[in-house]
């Protein structure tokens, strides 16, 4: 399997990054000698073996309902690159 | 013997009996870096005054015979990964570069509660991917012993500073070497801890599966000191280990008796640089003239581990960093003149009356995401956050992100399998020493074989570190690697300290040239 | 409408806000209407570093309902990430349940007292918990450029419940959510209030045509944008009418180029649905399971000793209520539709007066009717079952009428009285038994035309007798002064 640059530039737009033609040519073949490399997983025989997402061997980890002190608004708000006293601004939302 | 050159346990010792002051220990700290660090660029923000205020402070509250935090008065230098209430937390990327946190990490926290001075942010590949600090937004970190090297990465600040004695100790993260590697190219001990023995809140995740937060430091001892401070059991990290915290300093002088070492069969193949596999072999017999018994073992999947590692580290990082998307916190592009872009596009496509182009072109938000993200995020980041969100795309999770976690299991397995034979595992810490600057900017997967021995640990979730072990002819610092079974912490330090009392490639230190005005 | 036959197929998607004090991820609260952005933190902003830690009550809450809804509870269930870019979402993924969710394979029956459609099971697909997303405002008429988001809401604790598509007509839709609701309310898991939005809903709807030998589908439509179950029942009717006219013009099926499933909005002004701008590539989510947070496990045990705690729910209520009481399985399904306190009040008060009849119908026809009029909930109602009871008891010891009970009850509200206290107040005092013969006798003598026609068989002449006696004394039973009459008149 190889990668074309439509594909890379399919998931350039997944991921929200927009590639120059140039970074577009370079992602294209960096992204293909990894994948190539990966599939070397593919000689491994994996049937009846059970995914590992987490080393850590826990579950059932919870938290009690009680209420803690939220950050006080103008905390919350102060790394924002825009806002207004009360919000977060971006430009328009359409659609729903 | 300067204060800078002590080992962290002997300042302490020296503080504790009020013959050196908090204040002396941090300012002759803050002068070595005024002194070398526009050289070695390991900090990205050093707290000056903060830091001798709190000194000051500590110094005051000792004289008046109140009880103390057990680091108290001893500077340490934080990788900026982790969050810092109020002081900017960049984790190296332009993204963050005004990024201040409203809130303590968990280990920062105990760091305060232990009081400590925080010296200072260090320098690193920005959100931790890559191997050479190459990586951050700012600039890159040199390698102390030489400056045309790299320090490795991405703690490469962090390794960098206690190297060039800026530092006693440090405060890395590693995901898949990233602490052990850089402590083998700066010629210091770094410890990567089981996953689930230090807290992850508010450490900026890269691959939350991955990650582990540990110490750097000159010496075992040093780093056990450090470790007892931060880890331990964590209620705002639901993967943190309900566990014993052994106190790490209490044994680490007693030796290891009928210590048995398993060698690695597929470390000492190909790729491995003479010079390396020599040192390594050195320490090894070391371990022997000690009693240590060593035996061959086998981990058949450790071939594997560099593609599992580069296929569940990318997944995990492309969705850790969606947030990053310019609404907020962090980098916004020039909303103005991509309006203004935006309009110049919609009249270039109406005038041509290409429907399908007006149809496809970005609204103002999608845009506003793309260049936010595309500005914010450096090259390599690009790349893990493509390669991630690709491989857990509709009709290839399976093929890449799926089979992955089978492989991680299996590497696991033999881990587990390999430890009912040995005590721990021992072998380089990294197929070559230090790499020259810009020598692999352009062939990221020649950087990411350099990860070879380290990633089976993060991939397992077993603990690991990396000390020094010998010199290469050129005078670059080589790493030994030993890994231990999970929350083996204390075997690992007690078989590292053991080695360093026989031994003293950590106590060498680079000569140091001050920045050329 | 032509004569060629369809059939609506529709499933549900319910999401519900779990009553809990804090989020589901963090400890900020839930409370709703807060001022913007003032129940926050870096868990629910999704700043650098912060990590989720479940809420356990959002999970015993969630599970709760799930076995309610007869749902299989596996053992071991995860939390995946689903992937995509909104401003009201600031991790960049919700955290929900992919592959392995907390339930499955449930059913919730639903019937029709009026007999539209028969009794039948609704199957659940699954039940899952996941983070609710902040709310985006756009206000042009404020001639703001800008969109406003507000966090408050990111982060609180929501079921989804699916419904297999069982579901073939918008009216069995609107059964399913009352009983939903319904059961929601008894397990007390959420306030269910559709204008706070703890309470959301989401259809799919297609038709299955028949083509001769086989069955057409048309392409499946999710419906959004329903505010009440009025919404959801309009919407739906319009939506199949909409689909199968559209067949009619050009029959485009399920699947097919074009047959692709779309999303429409629910406009309530004008009554249509409109087709709804689809979210940039939302069809792909890249689930995977989220390294921040471990599984949770579940054992037979704990599922045994939720369900033991379930306490009697609505369907197995209305069963008991009709036997217990012997009332009819309509008013049991009236009483049981008005929640769990006004059952505990209508069983307190039958208990008082010793008839659940007689309880059932007061309960309907006066204590429901007052509610309304005061807009009040039985917690609120100012008389007690016990006290209502006594007064009930003194129309079964004939003392009063069911027509003065009634100025009685409301003379009880406005003055807080006992029943003996406002009959008093009202004048209401029991008439002796030869005073009540000899106002017969007179009004007998004085009506001799009526006694004739009672002699003839008459009886409804009594009436007369029944006005004019009340004249003379508001106080008299008029089923008693009847009977007397006619025993009167037979001894004649």
């Amino acid at each position: 399997m190889s990668l074309s640059k439509a594909d890379v530039e399919k998931v350039a737009s997944l991921a929200r990054l927009k590639l120059t033609d140039e970074e577009l040519s370079t992602m294209t073949r960096q992204l293909d000698q990894v994948i190539q490399y990966v599939q070397q997983l593919e000689e491994l025989d994996t049937s009846g073996v059970q995914p590992m997402a987490h080393t850590a061997d826990l579950a059932n980890v919870f938290a009690d309902d009680l209420l803690r002190a939220s950050l006080p608004r103008d905390a919350a708000l102060a790394n924002a690159p825009k806002r207004d006293d009360e919000c977060y601004l971006v430009p328009p939302v359409l659609g729903d | 013997m300067s204060l800078i050159d002590s080992p962290a346990t002997e300042l302490l010792q020296l503080l504790k009996s009020a013959e050196v002051t908090a204040v002396e220990v941090t300012q002759a700290y803050l002068d070595q870096i005024a002194r070398y660090d526009g050289r070695v660029k390991s900090f990205l923000s050093v707290g000056s005054e903060r830091a001798l205020e709190q000194a000051a402070t500590i110094d005051q509250r000792r004289g008046r015979g109140e009880p103390l935090g057990e680091l108290a008065g001893l500077p340490v230098a934080v990788k900026d990964v982790l969050c810092t209430d109020g002081w900017v937390t960049s984790c190296g990327s332009k993204m963050l570069a005004d990024f201040v946190p409203p809130y303590d990490a968990t280990v920062i926290a105990r760091l305060k509660a232990a009081d400590a001075i925080l010296i200072g942010k260090t320098n690193m590949d920005e959100f931790a991917m890559g191997g050479s600090t190459e990586n951050s937004a700012f600039f890159p970190t040199t390698n102390p012993w030489d400056v045309s090297c790299t320090p490795g990465g991405s703690s490469g600040g962090a390794a960098a500073c206690v190297a060039a004695s800026m530092a006693p100790l440090s405060i890395g993260s590693d995901t898949g070497g990233s602490i052990r590697q850089p402590a083998g190219f700066c010629g210091v001990t770094g410890l990567k801890p089981t996953y689930g023995r230090v807290s992850r809140y508010g450490l900026i995740a890269f691959a939350s599966s991955l990650d582990q937060v540990g110490p750097l430091a000159s010496t075992a001892e040093d780093a056990a000191l450090l470790l007892r401070t931060i880890a331990g059991h964590d209620p705002l990290d639901s993967t943190s280990a309900p566990v014993d915290q052994p106190d790490y300093l209490a044994n680490i002088d007693q030796p290891l008796d009928g210590l048995r070492l398993g060698l690695v069969r597929e470390h000492f193949g190909p790729g491995l640089d003479d010079e390396v596999g020599a040192a390594v072999g050195q320490a090894i017999k070391e371990f022997e003239s000690r009693g240590a018994r060593v035996q061959e073992i086998s981990l058949p999947h450790s071939k594997y581990a560099i593609a599992t590692y580069y296929v569940i580290a990318p997944c995990e990082a492309s969705s850790n960093l969606a947030r990053y998307d310019g609404v907020h916190y962090g980098y916004r592009t020039d909303e103005a003149a991509m309006l203004a872009d935006l309009a110049e596009e919609r009249k270039q496509l109406a005038a041509a009356g290409d429907e399908a182009g007006l149809a496809n072109l970005d609204s103002p938000l999608m845009r506003l995401y793309r260049l936010s993200r595309s500005e914010g995020f450096g090259p390599e980041v690009k790349r893990r956050i493509m390669l991630g969100a690709y491989a857990l795309s509709a009709g290839y999770k399976d093929a890449y992100y799926v089979k992955a976690l089978k492989v991680r299991r299996l590497i696991r397995n033999d881990y587990d399998a390999a430890f009912r034979d040995v005590d721990l595992i021992v072998g380089p810490t990294t197929p070559t020493v230090a790499f020259g600057l810009g020598e692999m900017v352009d062939d990221p997967l020649a950087m990411y074989l350099q990860d070879l021995y380290t990633v089976s640990a993060n991939l397992a979730g077993i603990a690991g570190i990396s000390v020094p072990c010998g010199m290469t002819s050129t005078g670059l610092p080589v790493g030994l690697q030993l890994q231990a079974p999970p929350f083996q912490e204390e075997r690992l330090l007690r078989a590292a300290h053991m080695f360093q009392q026989a031994t003293d490639w950590h106590t060498k230190r680079p000569t140091l040239a001050a920045e050329t005005p | 409408m032509t004569n060629t036959a369809y059939e609506t197929i529709i499933g549900l998607e319910v999401h519900v806000q779990l009553q809990t004090n804090t989020k589901l991820f963090c400890r900020c609260s839930t409370s709703f209407g807060a001022e913007p952005n003032t129940q926050t933190c870096p868990v629910c902003i999704g700043m650098p570093g912060s990590l989720p830690v479940m809420n356990r009550q959002a999970y015993a809450l969630g599970l709760k309902t799930a076995v309610a809804l007869n749902c299989q509870i596996p053992e071991f269930t995860k939390w995946d990430r689903k992937q995509y870019f909104y401003p009201d979402l600031p991790k960049g993924y919700q955290i929900s349940q992919f592959d392995l969710p907390m339930s499955e394979h449930g059913w919730l029956e639903i019937s029709d007292p009026k007999g539209a459609f028969e009794t039948k099971k609704i199957g659940i697909t699954r039940a899952h918990l996941e983070d609710d997303a902040g709310k985006s405002m756009h206000d042009e008429a404020a001639g703001r450029s800008d969109s406003r988001i507000d966090l408050n809401r990111t982060g609180t604790p929501l079921l989804e419940i699916v419904s297999d598509p069982d579901l073939r007509s918008a009216d069995e839709a609107r059964a399913y959510l009352s009983e939903l609701k319904l059961l929601l309310t008894y397990l007390g898991v959420s306030d269910c209030n559709m204008q706070e939005g703890s309470l959301r809903v989401d259809a799919n709807i297609n038709l299955h045509i028949a083509q001769g030998e086989r069955t057409a589908a048309t392409p499946i439509v999710e419906v959004k944008n329903m505010n009440s179950f009025r919404a959801v029942e309009r919407a739906l009717r319009f939506e199949a009418n909409r689909q199968f006219e559209s067949w009619q013009a050009n029959p485009v099926e399920l699947g097919s180029p074009g047959g692709h499933k779309t999303t429409r909005g629910w406009d309530d002004q004008m009554q249509i649905t409109r087709i709804q701008r689809e979210k940039e590539e939302s069809s792909d989510y890249r689930y995977f399971p989220d390294p921040d947070l471990l599984p949770v496990t579940a054992t037979e045990a704990d599922v045994a000793s939720v369900r033991g705690a379930l306490g009697e729910l609505p369907a197995a209520l209305r069963v008991t209520l009709a036997k217990k009481y012997g009332i009819d399985a309509y008013d049991a399904d009236v009483l049981v539709n008005q929640g769990r306190p006004l059952v505990a009040y209508f069983e307190e008060l039958a208990a008082a007066c010793d008839d659940g009849r007689r309880a059932s119908n007061w309960v309907q026809q006066d204590v429901l009717r007052l509610l309304n009029e005061m807009d009040a909930t039985i917690d609120q109602f100012p008389v007690t079952a016990a006290a209502l009871g006594e007064l009930l008891k003194f129309i079964a010891a004939g003392d009063i009428d069911n027509t003065r009970a009634k100025d009685v009850l409301q003379e009880m509200i406005d003055a807080q009285s006992s029943a003996a206290e406002a009959m008093a107040k009202l004048g209401i005092e029991k008439v002796d038994a030869s005073d009540l013969e000899s106002l017969c006798r007179e009004l007998l003598a004085a009506n001799p035309a009526v006694v004739a026609d009672l002699k003839e068989g008459k009886m409804k002449a009594v009436g007369a007798l029944i006005g004019q006696a009340k004249k003379q004394n508001p106080n008299v039973n008029p089923a008693q002064i009847k009977s007397i009459c006619i025993e009167l008149v037979k001894q004649l």
